[in-house]
């Protein structure tokens, strides 16, 4: 039972990596993970929304839209619950730490259209997920989007105070280890 | 036998100490001139106590202390006072400083000296007081004031007092050769340092490169019979063993923590040097005049230790040691590792001058032109503070100043062991010393921007206080003036002025045409 | 229920989005109330990095409303007197690019502070109401001198005197103030070339 979890979680953050390996969430991944310090903030935000918005996005499908067969308004309901989720996450952040909020900028709004959070919650409903899966995928691909960022940002800091030839500077640099990073993550094929 | 621990990293350049002949002191005479800088210690400048014409003994103080953290300055010979001005001193920069110039008069007069016969008698503190009126600051290199290091700070014991005998550094034998020819001073002084600051026990750290002084300073230890806890050790020679902290860990295994002093363990480290000074400031009461010099490199044909006094020209002494400059001569102040180069050789000899090194273009050619770091890493293996050279290298070249102080770079001893291994030959010692200063000066214009901030909202504050007093006051003078209107007859106080002005004028026009 | 359902689906489907708009709806107006914030604290920081010379080169009245002026969003590079330190700072706090110092608001210079030739001061007391951090120290017809530790270098203080008695000096110079400058890219060894080396 125990492990059932487990390897759903190990499959969600290492094996099918949302952003490395489904390629998932790209635009945070590459817009706030210049510093290391704004990607754990970043992440935290993440983690947060794609947890909560995971368990709100079941409940509102097996709870209110299945009962009244109107599964196929999933989409447009499992957005508006991001779009809250998200809404709330902002207001605690500002409150909070407002460098943080002025920091991750317009990217905090943007986890709305964060395809790995909208991702996460399809794919429960296209698993059939229990809740206590849900819950766990959820938290299993914030987890995995956390880890990649972060190591991500690291490797970034580095970069930025590296030689790198100017051609490369910048982004570019940060595509190619961006692509290095996933290669590497294939890496996990096959151990769930 | 005490077992000796070993320190990360090192690295073992070719020694060169038979060169100059260790064991042999040398006398340098009297030079024609002796320039004194005013600064020749960490802290501080002195000033001067003295006036130009004056004329001065052998002995006397000539620039005084000032504050906390700083040692006098004495004459070394008898003579007069030249001048008092800026003059080429011996400082990476090549700039000048404060100087008080002395023509020795070539009779080497000096004042009655007072002596102590048994420093034990003594209160430790008068003790630190004599060592202060003698001028003694560490002659190992550094420099720092020695009244003021073994000053009895609160709630700080000591229990231990190390001799730094290492000399790691190539070329420079100025300690082996005291401690070969002076062992017996060595001792007495440490005993008298080790008395002031409260230390059970001495440790007379000597590296096994040194067999001649090492048992010098053991028959001198045995024949002064303080009984246990005198111990002299000796340990594999390495480059930079020498340094305080890490001669601390090598000979107690105690590290002594980041940011840190080797009080915070309960020890002090002196050089032999310094021990032989302050012995001869207190037992002869003799100030802080001369010093084994090692004149050294292969452009020198007599190199040799010299007993010199300070003050004396550089010049001076390349004569004495027969100089032949090559082409791109250069002459360098302290060792090869950490030493710099001289400006010209009109630069005096100070307290912290341990070694002038002449060497020829072969013998330490100029380095290659730096290439890309390719990270091997190497320099953090040979790191003995246990950094990562190569982080605060890409550090220090972004600027990135939190990075650096994360990484600890205020714990770097500049030994240079990193720029010598590095295949890339990146002068990293000067990245990082460049960093260094720049940190402390960002930290320094935060504090005057942060008072500046906080004079101009005091300004702010008093000019609107000011202004609403002002209004306040005519606010006042206006309800005092509209309630006298009012208590008056009626009577407008404008018009009433106005007419009164009217009169005035109508009086003094008429006044005037009956002129 | 259900039977409405399935005659309406239209209905059903927009009930149940209205009944979920309206619950979120309530959470979200319960969350702004709960974790309003004031203030704007980031200005705050933002004048922590500023150098406080009160000098208005930057076209503000001071540093503050400069601060208040980059947290509404103006450039960072603005300010000649931090340099090009600050704007590096600036920017690592806001996360946005380092650009150069705009030319338009003028030239990093060296930092300096006031200092008055006694000989030629007539005591008018101009200089004192215009220094923005009272460093200058005198009265009216009495000697004006100024505090140059407190001194922030703005020239505010240059033009309203009569008798141009203010000169600006260098605050950092001499051996006390020298440190090892950061080795050019190659290392110092080809630096023979009078154009390629840089200022110590």
């Amino acid at each position: 039972m125990l492990a059932d979890y487990a390897l759903l979680l190990v499959g969600a953050v290492l094996v099918n990596n949302f952003v490395l390996v489904q390629f998932l969430g790209l635009c945070p991944f590459m817009g706030v993970s210049n510093k290391l310090e704004t990607a754990m903030g970043m992440s935290a935000a993440t983690t947060f929304v794609l947890t909560l918005a995971s368990v709100c996005s079941y409940l509102t499908y097996n709870y209110l839209l299945v009962p009244l067969e109107l599964a196929y308004l999933r989409t447009i309901s499992f957005i508006l619950v991001i779009a809250v989720v998200v809404q709330f996450t902002e207001m605690v952040v500002r409150k909070s730490s407002p460098l943080l909020h002025r920091v991750l900028g317009v990217y905090l709004p943007l986890i709305t259209t964060n395809c790995a959070v909208l991702g996460v919650a399809l794919l429960n409903i296209n698993k059939s997920h229990s809740f206590t899966q849900s819950l766990f995928y959820g938290f299993g691909a914030a987890v995995g989007f956390s880890l990649v960022l972060v190591l991500f940002a690291a490797m970034r800091e580095r970069l930025t105070v590296a030689d790198v030839p100017e051609p490369f500077q910048g982004a570019a640099i940060g595509m190619v280890t961006a692509g290095l990073a996933s290669l590497a993550f294939m890496g996990f094929a096959g151990l769930v | 036998m005490k077992f000796i621990h070993n320190i990360h990293g090192g690295i073992h350049p070719p020694e060169e100490k038979a060169l100059s002949r260790p064991g042999t002191v040398l006398d340098a005479g009297l030079p024609n001139t002796l320039i004194l800088p005013l600064s020749q210690h960490i802290g501080a400048p002195a000033e001067p106590v003295v006036a130009v014409g004056d004329t001065v003994l052998g002995g006397q103080l000539v620039a005084q202390a000032t504050g906390n953290v700083s040692a006098g300055v004495h004459a070394p010979t008898s003579g007069t006072i030249t001048d008092i001005l800026m003059h080429a001193v011996p400082h990476p920069s090549g700039l000048d400083n404060h100087c008080i110039v002395i023509t020795p008069d070539g009779q080497d007069r000096w004042q009655t000296l007072v002596g102590i016969s048994d420093f034990r008698e003594i209160e430790p503190s008068a003790l630190v007081d004599s060592i202060h009126a003698a001028g003694i600051a560490g002659l190992g290199g550094a420099g720092f004031p020695t009244a003021t290091k073994v000053l009895a700070r609160a709630g700080i014991a000591i229990d231990t007092l190390l001799i730094n005998g290492t000399e790691c550094e190539p070329y420079i034998t100025a300690d082996d050769t005291l401690m070969q020819t002076n062992a017996r001073a060595v001792v007495e002084g440490a005993e008298i340092l080790a008395y002031i600051v409260g230390a059970q026990t001495i440790l007379y750290g000597v590296e096994d490169n040194k067999p001649a002084a090492l048992n010098a300073m053991q028959q001198a230890v045995t024949a002064l019979g303080n009984g246990e806890h005198r111990e002299v050790l000796t340990f594999p020679t390495k480059y930079p063993s020498g340094g305080e902290k890490q001669l601390i860990e090598i000979l107690t295994g105690k590290q002594v923590p980041s940011g840190g002093l080797p009080a915070d363990v309960g020890i002090v480290c002196q050089n032999p040097g310094t021990a032989v000074a302050v012995r001869d400031a207190i037992i002869d009461g003799k100030p802080l005049t001369d010093r084994i010099v090692t004149l050294t490199g292969r452009a020198l044909s007599q190199p040799g230790n010299y007993r010199v006094r300070l003050g004396t020209p550089v010049s001076h002494l390349l004569e004495q040691a027969n100089f032949n400059p090559g082409k791109k001569q250069r002459l360098i102040h302290g060792g090869p590792m950490m030493g710099f180069a001289l400006a010209s050789t009109s630069v005096p000899i100070i307290k912290t001058t341990n070694c002038i090194l002449a060497p020829t273009a072969e013998e330490l050619p100029e380095p290659p032109p730096a290439q890309a770091c390719i990270r091997c890493g190497l320099c953090a293996e040979a790191c003995p503070a246990s950094l990562l050279p190569q982080q605060l290298y890409w550090y220090a070249r972004a600027k990135d100043q939190e990075q650096l102080e994360k990484h600890h770079i205020f714990d770097c001893i500049e030994c240079g062991a990193c720029s010598w291994v590095c295949p890339s030959h990146i002068p990293l010692v000067q990245y990082y010393r460049a960093a260094k200063a720049n940190i402390h000066e960002t930290r320094q214009e935060r504090q005057r921007s942060d008072r500046s901030k906080a004079r101009f909202e005091a300004r702010q504050a008093r000019v609107e206080r000011e202004a609403a007093e002002r209004e306040a006051k005519r606010a006042a003078r206006k309800a005092a003036a509209q309630q006298k209107a009012a208590t008056a007859d009626g009577e407008d106080p404008v018009q009433a002025a106005i007419a009164r002005a009217k009169a005035k004028k109508a009086q003094a026009t008429l006044n005037g045409e009956s002129d | 229920m259900t039977e409405l359902v399935y005659q309406y689906p239209l209905i059903a489907a927009l009930t149940a989005l209205l009944a979920l708009g309206l619950i979120f709806g309530a959470l979200l107006g319960f969350a702004s109330v709960r974790f309003r914030t004031e203030g704007n604290p980031l200005a705050d920081q933002i004048n922590e990095l500023l150098p406080q010379t009160q000098c208005g080169q930057c076209g503000y009245p001071g540093c503050r409303p400069y601060a208040q002026a980059i947290a509404d969003g103006d450039a960072i590079n603005k300010c000649p007197p931090g340099g090009q330190e600050t704007i590096d700072s600036l920017a690592d706090l806001l996360d946005v690019e380092a650009e150069p110092l705009d030319a338009e608001h003028g030239a990093e210079k060296e930092p300096r502070v006031a200092f008055i030739r006694e000989d030629e001061c007539i005591g008018c007391t101009k200089c004192i109401q215009a220094c923005p951090v009272d460093a200058i120290l005198g009265a009216a017809k009495h000697m004006h001198t100024v505090i140059a530790d407190e001194c922030t270098g703005c020239d505010l203080c240059i033009e309203p005197c009569p008798v141009d008695c203010i000169d600006m000096v260098a605050r950092r110079s001499g051996i006390s103030h020298w440190h090892w400058p950061m080795p050019t890219a190659s290392g110092g060894a080809l630096d023979i070339i009078a154009s390629d080396q840089e200022a110590a």
